[in-house]
């Protein structure tokens, strides 16, 4: 087999081997037992003293929501104005300038949500100040909140009827104490000794050999690298991010950064098999993942490895692939595993430029976003996989002549209302916010705006279409990717995505939570004969189903007029 | 009235086709939100029609007023289902309702006959029925004992008795009084007896959605709305690609994608549901008892009646050491010939039967002794001083110790031996000495385990309640196969075990008649009284089954479980389905202005105007093709709820996705002989 598939498939276990012992270990530590990792437990202790915070006081899903977006309020607040005043404010050595109101808010509001899509470049854009202690530092606790919510639907299903369902913030500090912050340590360690700067010196200049003076930036990148995959975050230190020789210098770091980014998703994923000790049901839904991501994967490297018909018929022989977009070091298979990783996974970090791939591939990394649960992002994926487990539950019992149960709980009314709401928000935001902007670019295409709407597009026609569909399926998604090539700052896309950003992250946390909140505290049905059991193949298989379905059928004449018009003509 | 077996009847079909078109109705219809957007899609088409007569742009209007027709007829067939399900439930309370309709009553009034027409009988009314009448109205027995022809209601011809106080008073207008002569109270206003309920029910302005209807309306609301986005948005993507796109394209799709199939069978298939139930002679309170019936955990039945026949038999005679098998059975043939219990009877059959015995009449002048719940025992005395007696074990035990005799231990062994088979033993004494003991056994209906079997792959435990003990409830229970017995039962240990079992979270049925039932009845998730059974039951109960026939909750069961089935299964069909059509009309909407499109049209349909006539054309009579599957309900196989899925999943899911790939390509090429 070539060097290069078999470099994707080792990954891919290596990311194994690391994530499953990690689901043990967080199901463990979350469960209250002993972990290596307790000698934590004091600076902890230290944290809930200063802030008064009292650990022992359960909460119900509804003070669990409620500190959860008080605090992701008072964030968004502190980084707007930090952002807005960045030039004042300390460590800024290359005196970058303030971020405009409306870059502003889309910043500070994507780097909350856990999505950073950047319409900055790190470099220009941010000071060493606003990059620590504003975007690093909410990349550790927007992954945290993820994981933190999370736990809250566990601790709903291991507990028979109860509304008392832990404390928000024990779970949130824990979440950075015990599982991000000891492994971006780790991680940055790597990074930096692999070359990534990790320094507070302005720009380096150098004198090249054609005698021009050019300018390096640097800063304490490798730090925020860790995070930024281990949260799956993906805002990158450098505009270019990691297609950045210094973020992502060889393909050691480049392994480091894929695993690190599926590690946590797939470790939950587990987890909730252990903490509920429902291991055959993590199985079947961790399958259900895979093969969901295999099955955008496949055609993505497929495409990428065969190169552009467009290309060929021009009598040239591409016996590296789609080289269009791409670092060398890297190559087309390695890409392409990148570029569905970090789409599956709401990372959105990127080491090629997503605009160059192939229409295939376009399209797969759209659908990995539009479904967004195939693993997903930190905490959130499996919420999102939980939406389509309600309706796939829903379908499925009235199929077998029952009322819909899920781990000994009816599935009701309201809680059909929540999942179909959920369900629907997604195509809702994806599909209105690209009708809009195409709207406004057929009618206003001489708006006037930092960038005018004729100018929006590098691209014309199918392509162009992509570009804006991805844009925000990317917010939609918290995932944070671009497709680059879309003239996006300026007001029009800064605020619309920010909005779509938001709608995007809070609901969809909200309402699973709230559904298992409810479900909590309804009577437990004990499983019987004529139960439906959803830890079968057959029931994994009706969620696949159920995703598909829901997520094509939505998506597929938006998806006609992009990437398939373009495959199909580029034939 | 038994079941008609043709699922349209011409009289049905006439009035439902009539009432499909009264439901056009926008007030009716925005009951059901995936056919009310249907129809104003229908009526935005209308416009478009007559626009397309003075204009361009829009396509023919051939073309247009075709659509039209065919977003009408969708409506219509959905009403249709609606109508004609409501019509055969409406058959079927009417014939139930005809026979009791307008008979002549004899009311008492302060004690005087009079002759009154039923329909003037109100609650609190005494009648009066002898021999030959029929009873006028529902009512409950105050005074007397009669024989009742009850075929009209249950088609069962064999006649029941009926007699004031017990549990079994009540009695049912439209049948017929064969013996004797009873006095009757009237138990309900006209027009409110559970039949007028029935109808009302079927009718639809009393009928309440489920909660779990509710829950898939919302589910399909949402598909709905998805829909709706996917079609508005459509339109600033297709001004993008410089595609225009004719209304009659985007009310196309956006009707072949919502969920039109179950949102227009949806209501059908839980009258059916009920019409089903009534079918099987059970009249339901609700719709919700139905689907509740579906879910069950836990079924309790009556051991008597219900999984052995009536009453115990005699087995055999057991003789004690020294005493001849003869003089032993003429000793319980003479302690039993005045006893006119079905036990009592056995023993004599049994006698007659073995070769010793000759036929043996009591002496003249013989004291019979009836059985009291004291002494527990009964025999008789002679007039030649011979004192026999039968009973339980302990009371002659008691008896021949007080006399001095010991009590041999080869029959106490007996005695313990037939208990532990689940037998009753009744010892025989002659002059305060032990003779020997009679073994009783319950009789196990036959076939009644494989129903319980049945039961127990569907996931529902049987729970027998016997007042036996409990070593014999226990045989019982293994033989007949139930998974656990409540022995030596007083009422309130139904009700209990009823609460504790409800506590786990499990949902309930029991089937009763007698007033005692009453509580627990009503505690029950399901409770199934007896047509036969005290007013107080029938009132506690959400169903009555007319038949009296305790194994009917099995039906029940899975009458219950059709009903979800066929939403879940529909639901799942309907929404494949749209995948052929997408490939339908998308490649038709975009082909002309985006050549390199047509690759989606991998049906390879004739243009786009055929491509989209035949997906509205399929949409439409898939309503009335699935309509038989709605109101028969999809069968139901105990065959665990994994391998049900897959088995449901593979013919609704995966025949969901082909089907129509099919039937478009069909019509479409049909279709293409006319454009």
């Amino acid at each position: 087999m070539n060097t290069e598939i078999s470099g994707v498939i080792f990954t891919y276990l290596l990311t194994l081997a690391i994530a499953i012992p990690l689901g043990i270990y967080i199901a463990r530590m979350f469960g209250g037992q002993e972990t290596w990792l307790d000698f934590m437990a004091p600076v902890e202790r230290f944290i809930f003293r200063f802030s008064g915070i009292d650990t022992r006081k359960e909460m119900n899903w509804k003070q669990h929501m409620l500190a959860l977006l008080t605090i992701n309020s008072v964030w968004l607040f502190y980084a707007f104005f930090c952002l807005l005043y960045q030039a004042h404010l300390p460590l800024n050595p290359d005196g970058n300038p303030n971020q405009t109101p409306d870059l502003a808010f889309n910043t500070a509001i994507s780097f909350v949500v856990n999505c950073n899509l950047q319409d900055y470049s790190g470099e220009s854009g941010a000071t060493y100040f606003t990059q620590h202690f504003v975007i690093m530092f909410l990349q550790f606790v927007s992954a945290a909140t993820g994981i933190a919510a999370l736990f809250v639907l566990f601790k709903a299903f291991r507990d028979k009827v109860t509304d008392k369902l832990g404390n928000f913030w024990d779970f949130f500090v824990k979440s950075i104490t015990r599982i991000l912050l000891p492994l971006s340590v780790v991680m940055a360690i790597i990074l930096a000794f692999n070359g990534t700067p990790t320094s507070y010196k302005a720009k380096d200049t150098f004198i090249t050999l054609q005698g021009d003076t050019a300018h390096v930036s640097r800063g304490p990148a490798a730090a925020m690298i860790a995070i930024k995959h281990l949260g799956t975050n993906g805002g990158g230190w450098f505009g270019a991010n990691s297609a950045h020789p210094l973020e992502n210098p060889n393909y050691l770091t480049n392994t480091v950064e894929l695993v690190a980014q599926t590690i946590i998703p797939i470790a939950l994923v587990f987890a909730l098999g252990f903490y509920l000790k429902k291991k055959k049901f993590a199985y079947v839904m961790f399958s259900v993942m895979t093969i969901g991501m295999l099955m955008l994967l496949i055609p993505t490297m497929n495409a990428e490895i065969n190169g552009s018909p467009a290309i060929a018929r021009m009598g040239i022989s591409q016996p590296t692939g789609s080289m269009e977009g791409k670092e060398v070091r890297f190559g087309p298979a390695n890409t392409a595993y990148w570029n569905i990783i970090t789409t599956v996974i709401s990372t959105g970090s990127v080491n090629s430029m997503h605009d160059s791939a192939m229409p295939v591939p376009g399209f797969m990394m759209m659908m990995a976003m539009m479904t967004n649960c195939f693993y997903g992002g930190c905490g959130v994926g499996i919420l999102n996989f939980y939406i389509f487990i309600i309706i796939a539950v829903f379908i499925s019992g009235l199929m077998v002549g029952r009322t819909p149960e899920f781990f000994g709980r009816k599935i009701e009314a309201r809680e059909m209302k929540i999942a179909s709401i959920i369900a629907l928000l997604h195509p809702f935001i994806i599909l209105v916010g690209t009708a809009i902007s195409s709207y406004v670019l057929v009618h206003m295409p001489n708006a006037d705006w930092a960038v005018k709407p004729s100018a929006w597009l590098n691209n014309p026609s199918f392509h162009g279409f992509s570009e804006m569909l991805y844009q925000y399926t990317s917010s939609a998604a918290n995932n944070g990717s671009g497709f680059e090539g879309l003239g996006d700052n300026n007001i029009f896309w800064n605020v619309s995505a920010g909005f779509v950003l938001l709608f995007g992250r809070f609901l969809p946390i909200i309402g699973p939570v709230a559904i298992a909140g409810i479900l909590a505290n309804k009577k437990f049905i004990p499983e019987s004969a004529g139960t439906l059991k959803s830890d079968t193949s057959t029931f994994g298989i009706m969620v696949f189903a159920v995703i598909l379905i829901v997520a094509a059928l939505s998506f597929f004449p938006a998806l006609a007029l992009g990437p398939i018009a373009e495959h199909f003509s580029l034939k | 009235m038994r079941t008609q077996n043709t699922l349209f009847q011409g009289e049905q079909v006439s009035v439902a086709l009539k009432q499909s078109f009264i439901k056009l109705h926008p007030r009716q219809l925005i009951r059901n939100p995936v056919m009310f957007t249907v129809e104003i899609g229908t009526f935005v088409m209308l416009i478009v029609s007559i626009y397309s007569l003075t204009n361009k742009g829009q396509g023919s209007f051939g073309y247009n007023f075709t659509v039209f027709i065919v977003l009408l007829l969708t409506v219509l067939f959905a009403n249709f289902a609606e109508a004609i399900a409501e019509a055969r439930g409406k058959a079927q309370a009417e014939s139930l309702r005809k026979t009791r309709e307008e008979t002549p009553a004899r009311l008492l009034v302060n004690g005087k006959e009079t002759r009154v027409m039923s329909s003037q009988l109100k609650k609190g009314d005494v009648f009066i029925c002898e021999a030959g009448d029929n009873i006028p109205t529902d009512g409950e027995i105050i005074e007397g004992i009669a024989t009742i022809d009850e075929s009209a209601i249950t088609g069962e011809s064999a006649p029941v008795i009926r007699e004031s106080g017990g549990d079994k008073s009540s009695v049912t207008g439209g049948t017929k009084v064969l013996s004797d002569r009873i006095k009757v109270m009237v138990t309900t206003q006209p027009g409110e007896s559970f039949l007028d309920k029935m109808i009302a029910l079927v009718e639809g302005a009393s009928r309440q959605k489920t909660p779990n209807e509710i829950a898939l309306t919302i589910l399909l609301a949402g598909f709905t709305l998805i829909f709706v986005i996917v079609c508005v948005t459509l339109k600033p993507f297709a001004d993008y690609a410089n595609t225009p796109i004719t209304i009659a394209a985007f009310i196309s799709l956006f009707v072949c994608l919502i969920p039109t199939t179950i949102g227009g069978l949806l209501s059908a298939i839980g009258i059916a549901g009920m019409d089903r139930a009534l079918r099987a002679n059970v009249i339901t309170k609700s719709g919700k008892a139905v689907e509740t019936a579906g879910d069950l955990d836990t079924l309790l039945l009556d051991k008597t009646g219900t999984i052995t026949i009536g009453n115990r038999k005699a087995t055999s005679f057991y003789p004690a050491k020294g005493i001849s098998e003869e003089s032993f059975v003429i000793a319980c043939v003479l302690s039993s010939l005045a006893d006119e219990t079905p036990e009592g009877k056995s023993i004599v059959e049994l006698a007659n039967q073995s070769k010793t015995a000759p036929s043996i009449i009591a002496p003249k002048d013989s004291v019979f002794i009836k059985f009291t719940a004291e002494t527990r025992s009964s025999g008789l005395d002679t007039p030649n001083g011979l004192r026999v007696r039968k009973g339980a074990f302990d009371s002659i035990r008691n008896i021949a110790i007080k006399a001095g005799h010991q009590f041999p231990i080869e029959v106490e062994d007996n005695v313990k031996k037939i208990s532990s088979n689940g037998g009753t033993p009744l010892v025989v004494s002659q002059n305060e000495q032990i003779l020997g003991v009679i073994e009783l056994q319950d009789i196990i209906k036959p076939g009644i385990a494989e129903r319980f079997e049945r039961l127990r792959k569907m996931g529902v435990k049987t729970v027998m309640v016997t007042g036996d003990n409990p070593l014999t409830a226990k045989f019982i229970a293994e033989k007949a196969g139930v998974d656990d017995f409540i022995a030596e039962a007083k009422p309130e240990d139904k009700m209990n075990y009823i609460k504790a079992e409800q506590q786990g979270g499990k949902l309930v049925a029991m089937m009763g008649d007698g007033t005692n039932d009453a509580p627990a009845l009503a505690q029950a998730d399901v409770g199934v009284a007896m047509n036969s059974g005290t007013q107080a039951a029938k009132e506690a109960g959400n169903m009555v089954d007319l038949d009296n026939d305790p194994t009917k909750l099995i039906e029940i069961v899975e009458i219950g479980k059709q009903l979800l089935m066929t939403r879940g299964t529909l639901t799942t069909f309907s929404i494949a389905n749209d995948v052929a059509k997408y490939f339908a009309i998308v490649p038709a909407l975009f082909m002309v202005s985006i050549p390199a499109l047509k690759a989606l049209n991998i049906m390879d349909l004739h243009s786009p105007q055929s491509a989209i006539l035949s997906a509205v054309i399929f949409n439409a009579i898939i309503i009335p093709l699935l309509i038989p599957l709605a109101l028969r309900g999809v069968e139901y196989k105990p065959i665990g709820a994994s391998a049900l899925l897959r088995r449901n999943l593979l013919i609704y899911g995966l025949g969901g996705v082909l089907i129509p790939f099919v039937g478009i390509k069909l019509i479409d090429m049909l279709v293409a002989i006319f454009i």
